[in-house]
Order: C-alpha cells, then structure tokens, then sequence
C-alpha cells in the first residue's frame, strides 16, 4: 500500500509540468499559477501547482473532496487569506500580474476577480435591486442613474431580470434557491469583473435551476474568464472548455475538456473520470 | 405474578410520575409567582397615587400631601440618555472587536473581565464613579457622575449581547462582500453590523431596562434632588433614589409615592420587554 501511494507521488511529480499541455498554452492566460503551494499550519493543502488557465473562457476543476479545488480557487482572489492559518508559496501572475505583489491590494484584486459561492449569500437586509448593486454602492458609486442601469444590465446578464423586474424592492432572500444563485452572480457582474470564479455553484441547485445557471455560464464566457469548481463531472463536461483534474492537493491534468474526458494522458485521470475511485 | 400485584406496581409508578409532575409544576409556578405578586401588590399600594399630578409636578416639601414625581422621571431618562453616550458606542463597537477583528487570545481575555465586570455589583460602579468623577474637581455630585456610573455598568452587558448577535451572522454574508472587493471595515458596519441590528438593539434594550432601576450606583453619584435639575453638573432626581428615600419616609403621602414609582418602573420594564419580544419574533438576528 505505502509502495504504491510512493509511486503515485513519483510519476505526478514527473508529470507536473507536463500537465499543461500545448493547447492551453497556446490561449492566453488569465492566470499563471508557478509552483503555487497552500499551506494550512503544517499541511499543504495544494501542491506546487503549475497552470494557466486561458482568458475567455471556462476551466472547469473537477477532483474528489478535499483535493485543494475549493483551496486552489479561493487563492486566485486572495480569499483564502481569511482562513487563519492559511499561507502560501510560489507565485499566481493574473494577466501578467503577480497577486501576490505586496502593493497590490487584496481588496482591490477582488474588484477585478469576482466570486460566486457554493451557497448562495445574498445580503438579508437588502432588496433584490440594493443586492445587484451592493459592491459598486459600498464602493462609492452614488450616482442613481448608473446604478440603475448597471442594475437591470446585471440582472439581464444573469437572465434573472425577466423573473424580477416588477418586484426590484421585495428583499433578495425571498426568492428560491435557484433565483438567489443567479442574483448572487448578478450581483458579481455587477462590478464588471474579468474573471468570475465559481465555486461549486450549483451543488445546492436542482436539475432545472442547475440548467439555468449552466446556461448562464456559457452566456458570460464571451466577456468572462470563468473559473468552475465542481464535483459534478457532467456539469465540468457540459460548460466547461478546458478542465483540470486535481488529486491530493497536485494538479494531475489540465487539458481541453473533450480530451480530457474521452482520452486523458493520466492514468489517474481516467480512473477517477471513469468512477473508479473517488 | 397476580393481577392485584400489577396493578399496585402501576399505581405506584403513575403515583411517582404524578409527584414529579407536580414538583416541576410547583416550581415553575414559584419562579412566576413573585412577579405576579408584586405586580398586584404594586398595583395595591401605588396605583391610587399615580395620577396627573405624578408626572407633572415635582416633590411637596415632607408632611405636605400633594406633588409627583415629575423630575424623578425626567432625571431618569437624562440619566439614561447621559448613560447610553458612553454604554453604547463602547459596548457596541466593542463587542464588534470580538466577533470581527479579535484573536483568539485577546478574545478569551476580554470575554473574562466582561464577565467578571457583569457580575460586579452595581455598588461598586458607583464607589468607581465616585472615586473617578465626585471628588475630582471640579468637586461635586452630579448628572454626568450618575450617568458614567451607569454607562459604564451598560458596556459590558452590551458588549456581550452584541458579540453574540454578531457571531450568528453567517460567514457567507462576509464572504461574499469582502469577495466583492468591499473594505473590511464597511463590510463589518454595513452588512455584518446592519444584519444583525435587530439584535444589538434588542441587547441595548435590555441593558437599558436593567440600569433604568439601579439605585445603588446612583447613591454617592447622582445624589438626588427634589427640585429640578438645571445643569448637568448638578445633583439630578432619579426614580429609583426617590422610591428609595421616599419609602423610609414617615410620611403616608410619600410612601404611596414610592409604591407609585416602584409601578412605574416595574411597568417601563415590562413595557421595554413586551416590545423587544415584538421586535426579535421569528428570527434570533
């Protein structure tokens, strides 16, 4: 047993350059991540992970639980720097730039890199309108006129506004389940992001609302790099162009999605893709 | 094994079951029966004397018959009002310390003076408040001594409530205002704070019925005045300090005052209570 487990390790240390292959690189890049690590206390959660993930488009991460996808993803707008305890080493370059440079400013990072949680959050006190327009509001936007308009914009983007235009003042958590999702993606359109990133966006959706949200996805990729974590290998099949497969906190594969799940180059790969394991 | 047998064995068990029953009954009735007794005895003793007169006009000197007790009630609420200056911003703001900047560490420190601060009794904030403002110059009792004395006793009541409150505000709500590039610290005060208002105000609520009757800190601090209160830098009537002097007075007249008063109070903190149920039905935040 500890025989094997050596040898996974040995040949996904031998093939973590080589997990990003020519058609990726031959996108341009959204994000660059070189020997990214993320450590919680003394456990490295991701490991020394190379990708880029291409502009304009969507990368799906797929792996079972506790893989570092949800890790991996928190780090491309910094949020993981809330979790106590939480580090890390190597490098993220988001359009040429390093994240990690200390004068950029996390907050101002995650204006340009938006997010999208498995649990849909929108704020209790406000209405469905003050939600869309919450982040531009509580950064100095006053201006009603462009407010209103980024507003019915944002809800058009997140193909809610046909749903809610007649009850803009009735407060976010009154709509279902699917609706709330939609709004909380709206209202990350809302600051005009580059790159949205998802992280298991439909897991607490059903079928119809799940399609709804897939739907939309495709419909933002033409302006968006979307980021999608998931653990729904269907779902990463449906929407996604590119995706990466994520094993023990390494990067085991990233490919372009119909490759990756008719003929990926990982024997790990293909086990986890085909059920047997994970 | 016979049937009579049985039938004893469960006589005795619906026996014991009925004792527990009536002893739980018996207490839960002794833990109300105080509050109801001493709201009918109020009523009794006090209600005859609150009338017109009570809420207009000031003290008579003693062993006239007449006067209310007007600048008792004024001076309370300045009293409160002086109090809430200094109990709710630090309490308040305190509190958001603990639930949204604090580590662990600081944390557990500060929760354990809270604590011990709440269990002090409300005599020794009157002896801190002397001993800080009284005899200071400029010398004397006064208003703001009583209402520091009784802020201080709020900070720490508040502090807890809102730190509680606060910490029920799930983590998606942060999450997903800081995720939109909003400051820590208009995330704190305009979601986090802003969803949990209902609650802090509650916690202030409360706070401020259960200074509203302290005597004890008022004593060597506000001192009382049987006329009106000009200047804050005055000794300022109180109702608890006119219930208190006017109960171990010889005069009948004022003695139903006092019972008058003690309604009064009892009934502000009744009133106060009704109305935090009504603002926190439903949800807890």
């Amino acid at each position: 047993m500890t025989l094997t487990m050596s040898q996974t390790q040995a040949s996904v240390a031998t093939s973590a350059t080589a997990a990003t292959t020519d058609s990726v690189r031959s996108e341009t890049a959204a994000f660059a991540t070189r020997d990214l690590s993320v450590w919680y206390g003394q456990k490295e959660a991701v490991q020394k992970v190379n990708l880029s993930i291409p502009a304009k488009h969507v990368t799906a991460i797929i792996g079972p639980s506790g893989c570092g996808k949800s890790t991996f993803l928190r780090c491309l707008n910094r949020m993981h720097e809330l979790t106590p305890g939480a580090r890390t080493t190597g490098e993220i370059l988001c359009f040429g730039k390093n994240l990690y440079s200390p004068d950029l400013d996390a907050v101002v990072i995650r204006r340009r890199i938006g997010m999208v949680f498995q649990k849909s959050n929108p704020f209790p006190t406000m209405s469905i309108a003050e939600n869309v327009v919450a982040g531009l509001r509580l950064n100095g936007i006053r201006n009603k006129h462009v407010l209103r308009e980024r507003m019915e914009k944002s809800l058009r983007m997140a193909a809610l506004w046909d749903e809610v235009k007649d009850d803009l003042n009735r407060p976010g958590i009154s709509l279902s389940g699917g609706q709330q999702q939609r709004l909380c993606i709206a209202r990350a359109v809302a600051m005009e992001p580059e790159v949205l990133l998802m992280d298991e966006p439909c897991s607490a959706l059903d079928p119809i609302a799940t399609g709804k949200v897939e739907d939309l996805i495709q419909d933002l990729k033409t302006k968006y790099t979307i980021v999608i974590v998931t653990h729904n290998m269907q779902q990463a099949g449906r929407c996604s162009d590119f995706t990466a497969f994520f094993y023990m906190g390494k990067l085991i594969e990233l490919d372009r999605t119909g490759k990756i799940f008719t003929n990926p180059a990982q024997k790990q790969t293909e086990d986890y893709i085909t059920g047997r394991f994970g | 094994m016979t049937i009579t047998a049985q039938n004893d064995k469960h006589s005795w068990r619906k026996f014991k079951s009925g004792l527990v029953s009536f002893i739980c009954i018996a207490c839960a009735v002794a833990t109300v029966a105080p509050l109801a007794l001493v709201f009918v005895h109020l009523l009794q003793e006090g209600f005859s004397a609150v009338n017109w007169d009570f809420f207009t006009k000031i003290p008579k000197p003693p062993g006239e018959s007449g006067g209310g007790m007007a600048n008792a009630i004024v001076g309370t609420f300045t009293l409160l009002v002086l109090a809430s200056i200094i109990g709710i911003p630090i309490g308040v703001l305190g509190g958001v310390y603990l639930s949204e900047y604090g580590t662990r560490r600081v944390n557990w420190v500060l929760r354990f003076f809270a604590d011990i601060l709440n269990g002090v009794p409300s005599i020794v904030w009157g002896v801190v408040a002397y001993a800080a403002i009284v005899v200071v110059p400029p010398k004397g009792f006064s208003a703001y001594a009583g209402g520091a004395a009784l802020g201080f006793m709020m900070v720490p009541l508040i502090m807890r409530t809102t730190e509680e409150v606060l910490l029920l505000v799930p983590n998606g709500y942060r999450e997903a205002a800081l995720a939109l590039g909003i400051s820590q610290w208009k995330t704190t005060l305009q979601i986090v704070v802003r969803s949990a208002m209902k609650g802090i105000v509650t916690g202030v609520l409360i706070a401020l019925a259960r200074i509203s009757g302290e005597t004890a800190p008022l004593l060597f601090t506000a001192l009382g005045n049987s006329h009106w209160n000009r200047n804050l830098h005055d000794p300022i009537a109180a109702l608890p300090l006119q219930i208190f002097n006017f109960a171990i007075s010889p005069y009948e007249d004022q003695q139903h005052q006092a019972w008058a008063g003690a309604l009064v109070l009892v009934t502000v903190a009744f009133l106060v209570n009704i109305f935090v149920r009504a603002l926190t039905r439903g949800k807890a935040v």
